[in-house]
């Protein structure tokens, strides 16, 4: 029986192998027999059925935990083979097991010996093939010396300048090789992102309660403010009230509408803004024949303004306020939800006469008019123009025709159509005058 | 005039409104109205029973001013009439709707008058010679609709007027009157 002179594998109480700084598993064989068929063999030992890892570094192999071995885990350092012989496909290695032989030297003067790697158990023996001579070209072990030396020599004297195993380097620090070190530096990357939310969420934490004192702030103001306001027997000297107008400013500019705005003529600001607006507004409107839209209004105005623009609710608190001074004009929503400014002097009915006049003519009696037709008529937008033909349906004053040619509106003469003789038509009337109109007809 | 067949068309046929449907209240009723009279009117004079929606019907199709009643607005006229009682929905998806232009007690008044004006107060008669016959000829009772025959049948018949009795073939079905 040989001896065994192979340096032993250092095992982890589970029965994992200690590696090599820089040492990385890289093939796993079971049912492997290590065997060295040369005579005389003094020191490679006879090592059967085990589990053989290749390393980049190494040959490891271990006894099978499952059958008790008198062998011991055993390595070969990659850099002790000499010779790795080619596999010869033959006919006799079609049915024997797939091995493959080396050269090796041991570490001490002994004469280099052939040993034969005999694979019964499954895996990828041609891969396994492939990963040795890779392994064994690389040389991965002459990379790791230059750094173990110069990162030993670095660490002067500090003890444990290890050329030590496993995850630990050389500095201490973990090492990040490997599937594990992918999932420890991800398990970092998560600690570091968790600990910075945590920071984040701290500051929010003394907004929100900041915020919350705000908030009672506010309502304290609030409060004052409206009992101040409705004591009218106390003094209600200018100071007092100059200060309220103050605090009142305040809360608006701190984007907090006061509530006594309702109570009171409103806010100065607003006051201020719907006088402004009232003059700005008398020229688009004239221009416009009489009917604007609000939201027209509202590019213009802030167009002008440049700066200091205001915002939708500011031109609807604004336009509001209208009806409290005496401006010639007002804010009017149609039943379709259009918002606009109009002069106070503006009269439904005229539009509507102006309307039913359009539509009586021979060609809007035979085809109808459409929203733009309209608009010209009465100078102003296709949109207003709708909104007023719309007004005029509702009344009873023209009818809607929907087709693939569009949205055309006619008279109305189903007022004028007699239920109880539907073939009658009289002299006079709309009806006979539109009959007329009609060359079909007749 | 325009017609539409043998039919006389009213004058606002030719009014694109009358084909769309008003929104406004007021105008939207007369409209329903006019098209409710105009459906049983065009019914009666070119014996139509049923209008099947899905199907073209000439009366909602005006092709000289290039205007149709969408499938809402003939749902709705329709719907007017059953509410009226001048219409039936044949099924419970609105696409088929049986038409009387006569009521169905109308029709079984009809009925009466016929078996009377022919002799056949205690007499017999089939089904096949009141649709078709020699004596229904001329009579509204010529090419009835069988829906509506049964119908003024059972009426006429829980009235103790009549008998109906099962022939061999559907077509071979008779009535005994008994005035």
């Amino acid at each position: 029986m040989a001896g065994n002179s192979l340096p032993p594998v250092n095992l982890t109480d589970n029965g994992r192998p200690v590696l090599l700084p820089n040492e990385i598993e890289c093939f796993f064989l079971s049912g492997v027999d290590l065997l060295c068929e040369d005579e005389p063999n003094s020191w490679f030992p006879h090592l059967k059925s085990g589990l053989l890892i290749l390393t980049t570094h190494r040959l490891l192999w271990l006894p099978d935990t499952a059958v008790a071995s008198s062998s011991s885990a055993s390595a070969v350092h990659l850099s002790s083979i000499s010779h790795i012989f080619p596999n010869k496909k033959s006919l006799k290695s079609v049915f024997a097991s797939r091995r493959i032989r080396f050269q090796v030297s041991p570490e001490t003067g002994s004469r280099s010996v052939v040993v034969t790697v005999v694979v019964r158990g499954k895996g990828d023996f041609d891969a396994f093939v492939a990963k040795f001579w890779e392994n064994w070209r690389g040389r991965a072990w002459e990379e790791s010396e230059k750094v173990a030396s110069s990162s030993s020599n670095a660490v002067a004297g500090a003890g444990s300048a290890s050329s030590g195993s496993g995850i630990y380097s050389s500095d201490g620090t973990v090492r990040m090789v490997g599937v594990s070190g992918i999932l420890r530096k991800e398990q970092e990357m998560w600690e570091s992102t968790d600990k910075s939310l945590q920071d984040a969420f701290q500051d929010l934490n003394a907004l929100m309660s900041k915020a919350k004192e705000m908030v009672m702030l506010a309502e304290k103001m609030r409060l004052k403010l409206l009992s101040g306001s409705n004591s009218q027997t106390n003094t209600t000297n200018d100071e007092e009230m100059g200060s309220k107008e103050e605090m009142q400013e305040l809360l608006l500019s701190v984007g907090i509408i006061s509530p006594v705005t309702k109570e009171s003529a409103g806010a100065l600001y607003h006051q201020q803004l719907s006088r402004q607006l009232a003059d700005f507004v008398k020229v688009p409107l004239e221009r416009s024949g009489g009917i604007i839209n609000l939201i027209d209004i509202y590019c213009l105005f802030n167009r002008a303004r440049g700066t200091e623009l205001i915002s939708p609710d500011d031109l609807l608190q604004a336009c509001s306020l209208w009806e409290k001074f005496d401006v010639p004009i007002v804010l009017r929503k149609f039943d379709s939800g259009v918002m606009v400014i109009q002069n106070k002097s503006h009269s439904d009915e005229e539009v509507f006469t102006k309307i039913k006049a359009l539509v009586m003519k021979p060609d809007a009696l035979r085809a109808g008019i459409s929203p733009s037709d309209a608009a010209r008529t009465l100078g102003v937008a296709p949109a207003m123009a709708k909104e007023h033909l719309l007004s005029a349906e509702s009344k009873g004053i023209l009818c809607r025709d929907v087709s693939p040619d569009g949205f055309r509106f006619y008279i109305n003469l189903f007022p004028e159509i007699d239920r109880d003789d539907v073939y009658l038509v009289k002299d006079q009337g709309i009806y006979p005058s539109w009959v007329r109109a009609i060359p079909a007809l007749g | 005039m325009q017609k539409l067949g043998e039919f006389k068309l009213p004058h606002f046929f030719n009014y694109p409104p009358y084909f769309t449907l008003q929104p406004v209240r007021d105008t939207r009723e007369k409209q329903i109205q006019l098209w409710k009279e105009l459906i049983l009117d065009y019914c009666k004079t070119q014996k139509l029973f049923v209008i099947a929606l899905e199907e073209e019907f000439p009366l909602f199709t005006n092709t000289v001013i290039e205007r149709s009643l969408t499938n809402e607005a003939r749902e709705a006229f329709l719907s007017a009439l059953v509410s009226e009682g001048r219409a039936e929905w044949m099924d419970k998806g609105h696409r088929k709707c049986l038409i009387l232009w006569h009521r169905i007690q109308d029709w079984a008044d009809i009925l009466l008058q016929f078996a009377k004006d022919n002799g056949l107060e205690d007499g017999v008669v089939t089904i096949e010679e009141i649709r078709f016959g020699t004596e229904s000829q001329g009579t509204e009772l010529h090419g009835i609709d069988r829906t509506i025959l049964n119908r003024a049948l059972k009426l006429l018949e829980q009235k103790g007027k009549l008998v109906v009795f099962k022939g061999t073939s559907t077509d071979d079905e008779g009535i005994k009157f008994s005035v």
